[in-house]
């Protein structure tokens, strides 16, 4: 009989429902997020509390059998928030587990190379992030984006802007995840905001804008105009690049 | 800065400067220090794409397009009747930063037309990258196009606050410079070229003794030539290139094929199109000798001096070579897994590791993601179906050729049509 696991959407928490199936023993698991979750007509259903120390334990585990890039793997195909990627992962490490080697390369394996797959799709969001925001900058100084990306990629991509702009204030918000990083000259915290109704995150109004921030976005796509070759004009290579899911944000698209 | 002077400014600028290349601005490792504004990051970002995609990471003008020069394929040029334009050192900086404080690049790329001298000139490039660093603290990427004939203080100087410097050769052949910049001499090209080389050595000497020493041009030298503007064939282009990369230890070898833009009768007409698959095969073969292992000799040689348009030089190799073939993925060395048509470097590192496990098979292949219509004629491994049947090389070329569809294919059989 399958058992499904509930956990609260953090890596801690899956982390600790692969301990618990470890623990109980389960032959037949499958992990899901409490949002997602629907009573199942057969089976039966279980919530795990997330506990830093079962997870820890996990993650110790896994470092010893595996290197350092492979174990970010685990944790990139994580953030990709597909709908079996729990099931793809605690069946790569039920494999890392039961080998005596470090079989977490071993891409004959269709969990691993599954694994791989989606540490691809989300290294490349990730990258895409951190070409595709956009700061526009507000009345009170602070440079502001929106992004909706596809996976869950704003711990991934923290660091970079952290480095990057030290000197100035910033927020990047995940509009999809209603969840954002702010930055105000010491450190990076997650924040959430409640937008007006009116709000159109798109636009840069100048009620929430400086007045410079105009100029600039037309500078931008001033420059953006003139730097291209039209006879060399290739639409669908264009697009391959900047996929237009993406231009809702960017300024020189608009 | 007045924002409309500075848009009529960008608008000229930036258009004159759309025909280099060279927009790469990665290999630099340059850290933000103290609370500093931004970084090189080693791998480079595009933040976004032309219309005509490519890649656009940095901030790309020129700092004049008034010129004393009269070079044939050039916009700028002193007889081409056109709207001049000057920026102010503090304006390039301005937009610079802002441009960059709203994440839309990486750094600025500033080349400039010649006015008055090159060292004049010159002087103007390195006081932008000056101001940059030392007044606004700026830690992105900045690539100075060095002018040819500018004196060996002024190379030094651009070096210690550029990541990247350039001379592009523009044409291949000494003879075709003759014919299209009768101003211009090669040796205007070399010596910059060489004192950029020479302090990079000095500098990593130094830097072994003393920790401290300024970085000079961290991210190297590259260039930039122009095809299909002066008649030379594939084989002149990569020697040049492939001496260039091998005597002034240059990062890149840009190739721009080029865009008709004079009614000058030296040159292809306007009109004539951009010979984009032929850019395309040569970068194509630039890459195979950076990373894959490959000598010049065994691509192009007074044998072969054209590479197919048809194929890429991988494939075009592997065909003239059969006797190298099929390699067994199961036991041949990286080397000459990277020589199997088909298979890029990613997956050869794939087949490395995924072999220590077990012997691959067609299914193991093709879950890595080798592209088999291609790999398959080349290669033996754990499966009993071969396809290496005793094909002659132009059975499989049509065999391959049949069973793929090239993103070129169209722009190709246009170019068929034109020998008709
Ligand atoms: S010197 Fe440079 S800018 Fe001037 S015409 Fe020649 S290529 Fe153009």
């Amino acid at each position: 009989m399958e058992t499904t696991l509930i956990y609260d959407g953090s890596y801690d928490g899956f982390l600790t429902a692969v301990f618990t199936a470890f623990e109980m023993k389960l032959k037949a698991v499958t992990m899901v997020t409490s949002e997602r979750f629907q009573q199942p007509l057969f089976g039966t259903y279980e919530t795990v509390i997330t506990d830093q120390e079962k997870a820890n334990r996990i993650w110790a585990g896994l470092k010893k059998k595996m290197t350092a890039n492979e174990l970010r793997r685990f944790y990139y195909a994580f953030l990709s928030e597909r709908p079996t990627m729990e099931d793809t992962l605690y069946q790569a490490i039920v494999y890392v587990f039961a080998s005596k080697t470090n079989v977490a390369s071993d891409f004959t394996n269709t969990h691993i190379l599954e694994v791989s797959k989606l540490t691809k799709h989300v290294g490349r969001e990730k990258h895409r992030m951190e070409a595709f925001v956009r700061f526009k900058l507000t009345k009170d100084g602070v440079y502001f984006a929106n992004i909706e990306p596809d996976f869950n990629v704003l711990p991934l991509i923290k660091n970079h802007f952290k480095k990057r702009y030290a000197d100035q204030k910033w927020l990047i918000y995940d509009l999809k995840r209603q969840y954002g990083i702010y930055y105000d000259l010491e450190q990076v915290d997650v924040i959430s905001l409640e937008f007006d109704t009116d709000f159109d995150p798109s636009k840069t109004s100048t009620a929430l804008f400086a007045e410079v921030e105009l100029e600039f976005q037309q500078l931008w796509n001033d420059y953006f105009k003139s730097t291209n070759i039209a006879s060399r004009k290739n639409m669908k290579l264009h697009i391959k690049h900047v996929p237009k899911r993406y231009w809702k944000y960017l300024s020189e698209k608009q | 800065m007045s924002f409309e002077r500075v848009q009529e400014k960008l608008n000229i600028l930036a258009d004159a400067a759309k025909y280099d290349v060279s927009c790469s601005s990665s290999g630099s490792n340059r850290t933000n220090t103290n609370k500093g504004l931004g970084n090189a990051s080693n791998s480079g970002i595009c933040h976004t794409y032309t219309e005509d995609g490519r890649c656009v990471s940095l901030l790309k003008i020129l700092l004049t397009n008034h010129c004393i020069f009269d070079c044939a394929y050039c916009v700028t040029r002193k007889s081409n009747d056109i709207k001049r334009a000057a920026f102010q050192v503090q304006e390039v900086v301005d937009l610079t930063i802002n441009f960059y404080r709203r994440n839309y690049i990486e750094g600025l790329f500033l080349s400039s037309g010649i006015f008055k001298s090159a060292d004049y000139t010159m002087e103007r490039l390195v006081a932008v990258a000056k101001k940059l660093r030392l007044e606004e603290n700026f830690n992105g990427y900045i690539h100075l196009k060095s002018i040819p004939g500018a004196s060996d203080e002024l190379m030094r100087e651009a070096g210690l606050y550029a990541d990247r410097l350039s001379v592009n050769i523009e044409i291949p052949t000494k003879q075709g410079l003759k014919l299209l910049a009768p101003d211009k001499n090669r040796a205007d090209f070399i010596k910059p070229m060489e004192k950029v080389k020479n302090e990079i050595i000095q500098y990593k000497n130094e830097k072994k003794l003393i920790k401290s020493t300024p970085k000079y041009a961290p991210a190297g030298q590259s260039t930039q030539m122009i095809v299909g503007a002066s008649g030379e064939n594939d084989m002149q282009i990569m020697y040049t290139s492939n001496y260039f990369y091998k005597n002034f230890n240059l990062k890149r070898v840009y190739y721009s094929g080029y865009v008709p833009i004079s009614y000058d009768t030296r040159l292809p007409q306007i009109g004539t199109p951009v010979p984009m698959l032929r850019e395309n095969r040569l970068y194509q073969t630039d890459w195979l000798l950076r990373f894959y292992g490959f000598n010049i000799e065994e691509i192009l040689n007074e044998q072969h001096q054209h590479l197919d348009l048809d194929i890429d030089p991988k494939l075009g190799w592997a065909l003239r070579n059969l006797h190298e073939f099929p390699v067994d993925v199961n036991t041949a060395d990286k080397r000459m897994l990277a020589r199997i048509p088909g298979l890029g470097m990613k997956s050869v590192y794939k087949i490395l590791h995924a072999r220590r496990y077990r012997q691959l098979n067609w299914e193991h292949l093709k879950a890595i993601g080798v592209s088999l219509n291609r790999a398959k004629y080349f290669l033996i491994c754990a499966s009993n179906t071969f396809e290496t049947r005793d094909l002659t090389p132009e059975k499989i070329k049509g065999l391959i050729l049949q069973n793929s569809k090239s993103k070129y294919t169209d722009m190709f059989s246009n170019q068929l049509n034109l020998f008709g």
